[in-house]
């Protein structure tokens, strides 16, 4: 990766988090904290790896991507927003009556969306569905999902994942958001998950563990995945929660949070500070 | 009726996606373990390639069926109606309904004449749960003919479909040649003029033995075969209202939420007047034993058909 190749994927991400924020901030609800421990994931799936076109969003050799965790929706609509398939202005529509942002993305409403989901754990099933497809219907396209650390408690993922080993998915990429929170609180103390890279291999799967805030180990990842023959992959990124706006680090109240006036003033000076810094240098 | 022939409309499902298979490439089949119950390994023998054994885990089942409708191809998922309409209920809305994707659901072994399994199998609320998910059609046939035809629709039909088919081999009631299908319509099987019983699965059969008991007795028995359930055929219903002024729903399914509850809706809300009662089976749950025992004990029988119609 060229340094101005990951200074654009730095810009994207800002820019995604700053939708993240406009988007929860208007709708005085969502979830920024795991929309911001993936914002890199997002920024670097619609603008370097998927094969998308925002021209065309129905394109039945496209890639697919399922948020699996749902509820960070307003990460996924950022970043469709900035990659083009709708206008960026449209964030601040997020989850008011009438707008097509509903609280958890609807396939039938947003562009570029290929899943309706929310309900956790469905899904990475719905995934496995369109990799088993894209396989038997002889399409070379890749299906992507990203699920969260808390979401991977409900015994469908593990049918899911179990699913996708029997049927050889080597087309499908299970990304997992370790961010160490959930509402309750910490993944460990709510339910733990973990080990998660042991229990994915136990299930078949080839792993990769990486920092989801560093785009070079994601390329290197991504490409890995794709190398991959045989087995499903799965990269398990190390998040911070909060990514991004200093008072939502790692901090679990900010799950499921709109930021108010005053914080929504302070986390667009920090990231347009961000945002100023990169296009600077 | 020893002399009729019968088929269990589970037999029915697997011959009639054997059909579709051949005529359409894009039909794909999801079982969960249960192939050799369900009858969808009656496809599986000619299109192994196809069919897709999920193991046991409906809920997983329906939201991969739900990922590969989203791919364009048209999958059928099935396994017993417990666990395809009761475990796997919110994936069913979640995934399959909320977006409307073009899923079939083959559900067998629905109703109490699952027989020796007990309670535990024997789904009586499957009506009522597939009912209340907004774009979701839902049928249940009365003998093999209707079952294959209906098979057929569902496919013809683009969005969520939710079948429910039978374990017991049932009396063919129509004539394969003459028949024609359609998701919506009822079907007057007998005309009648003093009392109309609306019935659908095996309770058709039953209703038809019914009027023809009654039918001695010089009471008119209208018979409606009401294989969708949803969306209902408002106008036969109302139809038979009007002109009978009695109705007698009769199904294989709780009273709660079913056919019968449908039926009052429309009739309550027309204000047509119109008596009407439910014969289905009552709060309470089922129990194990051979499945005729089990349909006599709990009124799902022309003899108990004949006995509410005739005060009513």
């Amino acid at each position: 990766m060229t340094a101005n190749e990951k200074k654009q994927l730095q810009i994207a991400a800002c820019k995604v988090r700053m939708g993240i924020i406009e988007g929860t901030h208007a709708a005085k609800a969502g979830h920024p904290g795991g929309s911001l421990s993936a914002a890199d994931m997002f920024a670097y799936l619609y603008f370097k790896e998927l094969n998308i076109d925002p021209a065309d969003p129905k394109n039945p050799d496209r890639d697919r991507f399922v948020l699996s965790k749902g509820h960070t929706a307003p990460g996924l609509y950022a970043a469709l927003a900035n990659r083009g398939f709708f206008p960026v202005e449209d964030l601040k529509t997020l989850r008011q009556i009438g707008s097509y942002l509903q609280g958890h993305p609807n396939m039938d409403t947003v562009p570029g969306v290929d899943m309706s989901t929310g309900s956790l754990g469905q899904g990475v099933s719905a995934a496995c569905g369109m990799a088993l497809a894209a396989k038997h219907m002889g399409k070379t396209c890749r299906v992507y999902t990203l699920l969260g650390d808390g979401e991977i408690e409900e015994g469908e993922v593990w049918e899911a994942l179990m699913f996708a080993h029997h049927y050889k998915l080597d087309n499908l990429c299970v990304i997992i958001d370790n961010n160490g929170l959930q509402i309750d609180g910490p993944v460990t103390e709510v339910m733990s998950s973990y080990p998660i890279p042991d229990k994915l291999r136990a299930f078949g799967f080839e792993v990769a563990e990486i920092d989801g805030h560093d785009f070079g180990q994601m390329e290197a990842a991504f490409a890995k995945a794709k190398e991959t023959k045989g087995v499903p992959f799965a990269i398990v990124m190390h998040t911070t929660k909060g990514k991004g706006v200093s008072y939502m680090e790692n901090q679990v109240g900010w799950h499921g949070k709109a930021p108010n006036d005053a914080e929504y003033e302070q986390a667009m000076g920090e990231l347009n500070a961000q945002l100023a810094g990169l296009e600077a240098e | 009726m020893a002399d009729v022939k019968k088929i269990a409309t589970r037999e029915s499902y697997g011959n009639a996606l054997k059909e579709l298979g051949a005529a359409h490439d894009d039909v794909i089949v999801f079982d969960a373990d249960l192939s050799n119950a369900t009858k969808t390994n009656t496809f599986q023998k000619v299109y192994p390639e196809r069919h897709f054994n999920c193991g046991i885990a409906e809920g997983n089942m329906m939201a991969v069926a739900a990922g590969a409708a989203s791919m364009g191809l048209v999958p059928f998922a099935s396994s017993f109606a417990m666990f395809a309409a009761g475990r796997a209920f919110e994936q069913v809305r979640n995934s399959i309904g909320y977006p409307h994707l073009n899923v079939k659901i083959g559900a067998t072994h629905g109703g109490i004449s699952v027989g020796e399994d007990g309670a535990s199998h024997q789904c009586c609320e499957d009506f009522a749960l597939m009912r209340s998910i907004p774009g979701m059609v839902v049928m249940s046939p009365a003998d093999d003919v209707e079952a294959k035809a209906m098979v057929r629709a569902a496919y013809e039909h683009e969005g969520p479909v939710y079948m429910r088919f039978g374990r017991s081999a049932v009396p063919v009631i129509h004539d394969e040649e003459s028949y024609s299908f359609q998701i919506g319509k009822g079907e007057v099987l007998r005309e009648g003029t003093d009392v109309a019983v609306i019935a659908n699965g095996l309770l058709v059969a039953e209703a038809l033995e019914a009027a023809d008991t009654l039918a001695g007795e010089g009471i008119s028995v209208r018979v409606i075969d009401m294989a969708t359930i949803k969306p209902l055929d408002e106008a036969l219903v109302l139809k038979a209202a009007r002109e009978c002024g009695k109705i007698v729903t009769a199904e294989e399914h709780s009273i709660i939420g079913g056919l019968g509850e449908a039926v009052c809706a429309v009739i309550a809300e027309s204000g047509v007047p119109c008596k009407v009662k439910r014969i289905g089976v009552n709060d309470e749950f089922g129990h194990s034993g051979p499945a005729a025992a089990l349909l006599k004990q709990f009124g799902l029988s022309a003899e108990h058909i004949a006995k509410v119609v005739l005060p009513a």
